[in-house]
């Protein structure tokens, strides 16, 4: 993924999922107050932040999200809930999982680097609601999409 | 990335975290989002931008979503509004369907449901607005009702004519015959408030001084010897709508003076009549001549042109804007196919050349009847060299200034040479005898380019 980005990736301690996120009416977990919560835990010497969780996250209008993210800021989250086979009723497929997993984690921190949803199929920043999706569109970022993240990397590591 | 303008949307809801979750939701997916907490605040804001969309929240305190679309719907009735509710009842959506809403959500959304739903309204709607612009723009630059043309003059006549529809002001037409001056006016004509009144159309040059009075004023009954029935006159006729005179230059001085009458006191009277009937149509009048000339020699009453020429609109020749050629041929085909139920897909790049050589004497009208015949004789899908007969006089511009005596001996000189000055065959060729073309040679002088005509 690093090279994707063209960064250095490190992890860092897990940490735990805040309560107050949970929302028990349905079962799942707010996704903007987790990333509020992260945003108290960015390391100084980190760009940004990727967390991941196992929880089923939601945004109140949404009955669920894969993941969040702030565009243009430093935090994303992502999902592995609805990325397993298993939540399907499939048989659990490890890799598949992996593949998905580092192409949601990709498009979640695209969008802390300012991008939107990209028009092409084959950029990992194309839009994807079902993992369907997520499995046809691309593994890296568009030409366009690539530049902009490329120019904000730069602008950052000499800031 | 995306490089398209962006879409603007409005968010309308009074709950603080649906405003920021469906922002940046929908941020993510490239929008230009905004959310207001009201239908006042939302109304505020309405003038502010070019919204493509509003997703609005049913239930709010105060206005709720209804009512809201209501008034958007006053000022920016092609507004597109998503009414956005918690409670799913099938009586709520269908009202607001009933009511205008493009949608209607149920909260929470399934994210794949709304994503596609707004991608498709934006690209619909994108759809229709670039189908009107090119509607519009193509309108604009190359048509006028039934008139074409891509060249610069004929397009200002064009925006001229658009604009002179929306007034009364008599309008002169001037341009040679077959130039479209009929067309001209009745575009202006179709263009203006008055489109749902008669159109009517005097041909001023075919008529006998008297016949054209009673034809324009009409007459009361035994008017004169004939005259059983009253009738009422084309001034009459083209009540609220258009009178169209053709050929003004061509009518005597005493109609000059009678229409000068008209036009200065809006009303006239029935030939034979007493009783002052008001006009309340506009006068449109064209001629082929030149009228400035015509005042010269007297034959025309200046004042008269003066209240006739209002607005005035020369219409160049074909020959001037011979780059209307193609496009007016194309135009003609496309006609011909409806009218007579052919399929001809275009025409050979010869045949254009050829018909852009021409100098048209006769106009449109002229390339329009050469066109017709082609349509009728071409046997392929394709007008060919060989479907285009050129009337004599178009295939030689002199022939305009040349008597009928000049333009036989053209002719024939032309048909013997096309076949080797083979009498027989020219003759055949030309539907006369041998004798008579022999008579004919002698009479015009006519000489094979060194040799003697062969039998």
């Amino acid at each position: 993924m690093g090279d994707c980005l063209m960064a250095t990736v490190e992890t860092m301690p897990s940490l735990p999922v805040p309560p107050e996120s949970f929302e028990a009416r349905r079962n799942q977990y707010y996704s903007t107050r987790i990333l509020k919560e992260m945003l108290g835990e960015v390391p100084r010497d980190a760009h940004k932040l990727l967390g991941v969780t196992d929880k089923d996250l939601c945004i109140p209008i949404l009955t669920y999200v894969f993941g969040e993210a702030q565009v243009g800021g430093t935090a994303a989250v992502v999902s592995l809930a609805r990325l397993r086979q298993e939540h399907y009723g499939l048989t659990p497929d490890r890799p598949l999982l992996l593949e998905r997993l580092r192409k949601e984690s990709l498009h979640e921190l695209g969008h802390t680097f300012g991008l939107v949803h990209c028009p092409s199929r084959d950029c990992v920043m194309y839009l994807s609601n079902t993992v369907v999706d997520v499995d046809t569109r691309g593994r890296d970022f568009c030409w366009g999409c690539r530049t902009v993240v490329a120019s904000k990397t730069g602008t950052e590591r000499r800031g | 990335m995306t490089m398209e303008k962006k879409v603007n949307i409005m968010v309308v809801d009074d709950e603080e975290i649906v405003r920021t979750s469906l922002t940046s939701w929908l941020e993510e997916d490239g929008y230009r989002v905004e959310a207001v907490e009201s239908g006042r605040k939302a109304l505020e804001r309405l003038p502010e931008r070019n919204w493509d969309l509003m997703l609005v929240d049913l239930k709010m305190p105060g206005m709720d979503g209804i009512q809201l679309m209501g008034e958007v719907h006053k000022t920016a009735p092609e507004m597109l509004v998503i009414i956005m509710t918690a409670y799913a009842t099938v009586d709520t959506a269908v009202s607001a369907m009933k009511k205008g809403a493009y949608d209607y959500f149920v909260k929470p959304f399934n994210p794949d449901d709304i994503s596609l739903t707004i991608r498709k309204i934006v690209d619909h709607h994108k759809l229709v607005q670039e189908n009107l612009f090119l509607r519009k723009e193509l309108k604009k630059q190359w048509k006028l009702r039934d008139m074409i043309s891509k060249n610069e003059k004929m397009l200002e006549i064009f925006d001229l004519a658009r604009t002179v529809a929306k007034s009364s002001s008599t309008v002169l037409i001037q341009g040679e015959s077959g130039t479209g001056k009929e067309l001209l006016a009745r575009a202006i004509h179709d263009e203006s408030p008055r489109m749902d009144a008669p159109f009517i159309s005097v041909s001023c040059a075919s008529l006998t001084e008297s016949l054209l009075e009673s034809e324009l004023f009409g007459h009361e009954k035994g008017a004169f010897t004939g005259a059983t029935a009253l009738n009422r006159g084309k001034l009459e006729l083209a009540q609220d709508g258009t009178l169209f005179l053709d050929e003004i230059g061509d009518i005597s001085l005493k109609l000059q003076m009678d229409l000068l009458r008209v036009l200065e006191q809006r009303e006239f009277r029935r030939v034979g009549g007493s009783e002052l009937i008001p006009i309340n149509s506009r006068i449109v009048a064209a001629t082929n001549r030149d009228l400035a000339a015509a005042i010269e020699e007297e034959r025309f009453r200046a004042d008269l042109y003066y209240r006739l020429n209002v607005i005035s609109i020369h219409i160049p020749p074909l020959r001037e804007r011979r780059e209307d050629i193609p496009l007016l041929v194309d135009h003609f085909i496309e006609k011909f196919n409806i009218e007579m139920g052919k399929e001809i897909r275009g025409i050979s790049e010869g045949a254009v050349r050829i018909l852009m050589s021409v100098d048209w004497p006769g106009n449109a009208r002229e390339l329009r009847n050469v066109i017709e015949r082609a349509v009728v004789v071409t046997k392929g899908n394709i007008v060919t060299e060989s479907d285009i007969s050129l009337p004599s006089a178009a295939s030689d511009a002199n022939h305009r200034t040349k008597s009928l005596e000049e333009i036989e001996k053209a002719h024939i000189r032309v048909v013997l040479k096309e076949n080797q000055w083979n009498i027989v065959r020219s003759a055949h060729a030309l539907g006369i005898d041998r004798v008579t073309l022999y008579n004919k040679i002698k009479k015009f002088g006519l000489k094979k380019e060194g040799g003697a005509p062969k039998e």
